[in-house]
């Protein structure tokens, strides 16, 4: 208890002072709400605009969340199909590095178009994005397994789903869990991008929509409001994975296992 | 008496080596000309120096590889009946204990309970008994090779296979594991084969010695060994071992000055 305390204070205690730094610098040089809020300002606009900003929150959140549930599945399913042979791998792996050195702002726009759903849209971009951590370090993870391991496997004559069950998958684990926790964030800054790129027109209203709509009426300080919870969100769905990812695997894998004690690293 | 031993002993072998090469894809020659007979009972040690090729034959006896040249010829009721120690413990490291002891009985379709029983008969035999539920980085360097001999005999198999499965432990651990491998030799009637460059441990533990030439391998000749067992304490210190630890000596610096 104590050393939660010691480790936390010290970070607590450097967001105050630049809270403080930042709403002392605000009012002493008046600087002009369009362009700079201070905190409580800010604050102030969150709980103003509350009733407005929630569905927004949960509808961006809803977005990411199926995103990255679609891209755990997918991908994790992707590279257990890719280690089958090696001409499925050399025949399909292409296709995943295309679409994810691919801008998602230039293919948006694209699925937009073809994608009558605009929600359904949404959450095609931002699972384009979040799907490649998860498949690349998921077959990184499968190809991993200890050889040892395997020999044994093929001592006792187990057949290809025994081998995956026994020794693959779990092996692939730290690795799927550690593409995973970079696909949470990609996830939301994949569903943001494509809320940005639908813009206004479109039915959805998620935080991006928001933002954009405080833009073009200059009401900064619900812009950073949005942006807060943004940002909020990143953090939470950040801690979140990591926490899942200690969960199950804090008896055996040795990254679960250093951060004992330590507050967090990341 | 550290005799040339014959090749065979009584019965039919339980594996045979026949001018069996072994060549890797990237051109290395493991094995050359290599003979070899596991007599069904016996403790065999492939004793030679590092890079000999010991270890491949391990494997080519397991059937994890295939020989490029010669015949191998394996007298086993089922595949399974082979056990198999590597030199690092080789243990899962997301399953506990039991789980890990119980993987071989997993793969064969064992029914729960038989697999239960089994485990548990395996861990107390090896003094386990009280870390079932352990994580294998809770362990000992020697708890983790206890666990990985259980695994091994786990499927109650008639060749057990060792690959150098003491050699990353401590030398007092070393030696308990050495009296407890005797101990379930001499129990279960096991024909084990172990792979080795400590002349020392050659000498306490085998039957009969082989030694290796260096790369590519092949037998350069064996000692047999004839000391009464139990083997313990006392013979670590008699005549006869000492004999013995020269005799093997001398061979394993031919097997050197002729590389």
């Amino acid at each position: 208890m104590k050393r939660t305390l010691t480790n936390a204070l010290p970070p607590a205690l450097v967001v105050l002072l630049t809270l403080a730094a930042w709403e002392a610098v605000v009012r002493l040089r008046h600087v002009p709400e369009y362009l700079l809020p201070g905190p409580l300002r800010i604050a102030a606009a969150l709980r103003d605009d509350w009733p407005a900003l929630y569905p927004s929150l949960l509808q961006t959140l809803a977005v990411t969340g199926e995103a990255l549930l679609a891209a755990a599945v997918l991908g994790a399913g992707l590279a257990v199909l890719l280690m089958q042979a090696k001409w499925i791998e050399r025949s399909l792996f292409p296709f995943a590095v295309i679409l994810q050195v691919t801008p998602l702002v230039a293919i948006a726009p694209l699925l937009l178009i073809w994608v009558k759903d605009v929600r359904l849209a949404l959450v095609l971009c931002a699972f384009l994005v979040a799907f490649f951590p998860v498949a690349a370090n998921t077959a990184l993870g499968l190809q991993s397994a200890d050889h040892h391991l395997l020999d044994l496997m093929r001592l006792y004559g187990a057949s290809r789903w025994q081998v995956l069950r026994f020794v693959r998958l779990p092996s692939a684990l730290p690795y799927f869990l550690g593409g995973l926790r970079i696909s949470g964030g990609l996830a939301l800054i994949g569903a943001v991008v494509a809320e940005f790129v639908a813009g206004t027109g479109g039915a959805a209203s998620g935080l991006a929509y928001r933002i954009l709509e405080a833009g073009y009426t200059l009401a900064i300080p619900r812009m950073f409001a949005a942006l807060v919870l943004l940002a909020g969100s990143g953090v939470l769905l950040y801690a979140l994975l990591s926490g899942l990812s200690y969960l199950v695997l804090r008896r055996w894998h040795e990254s679960a296992v250093r951060r004992e004690g330590v507050l967090s690293s990341g | 008496m550290a005799l040339p031993g014959p090749n065979v002993r009584d019965g039919e072998p339980v594996v045979r080596l026949h001018q069996v090469a072994k060549r890797f894809a990237g051109g290395t020659e493991a094995l050359a000309g290599f003979d070899l007979a596991v007599a069904p009972g016996e403790l065999l040690a492939l004793l030679g120096p590092s890079g000999c090729g010991k270890s491949t034959a391990l494997r080519l006896m397991a059937g994890l590889a295939e020989p490029t040249a010669g015949s191998l010829e394996r007298r086993l009721p089922a595949p399974h009946a082979v056990g198999f120690v590597f030199q690092e413990p080789t243990l899962m490291p997301w399953a506990t204990v039991e789980r890990n002891v119980a993987l071989p009985l997993e793969l064969l379709g064992l029914p729960r309970a038989e697999i239960r029983r089994r485990v548990e008969e395996r861990l107390v035999g090896l003094g386990l008994g009280g870390f079932a539920r352990a994580y294998p980085r809770e362990l000992s360097g020697g708890m983790k090779m206890r666990v990985s001999i259980a695994r091994a005999l786990a499927a109650r198999p008639r060749l057990l296979l060792l690959d150098e499965p003491f050699a990353s432990l401590d030398e007092i651990t070393r030696w308990k594991l050495n009296d407890e491998l005797l101990d379930l030799w001499q129990r279960e009637g096991l024909t084990i084969v172990f792979v080795t460059h400590s002349v020392y441990e050659s000498a306490y533990l085998a039957t009969r010695i082989a030694v290796l030439s260096a790369r590519p391998g092949r037998i350069l000749g064996e000692i047999a060994v004839a000391a009464p067992s139990p083997r313990g304490a006392d013979y670590r210190s008699s005549e006869e071992y000492l004999r013995i630890c020269r005799a093997v000596s001398t061979k394993l610096a031919e097997a050197l000055g002729k590389s």
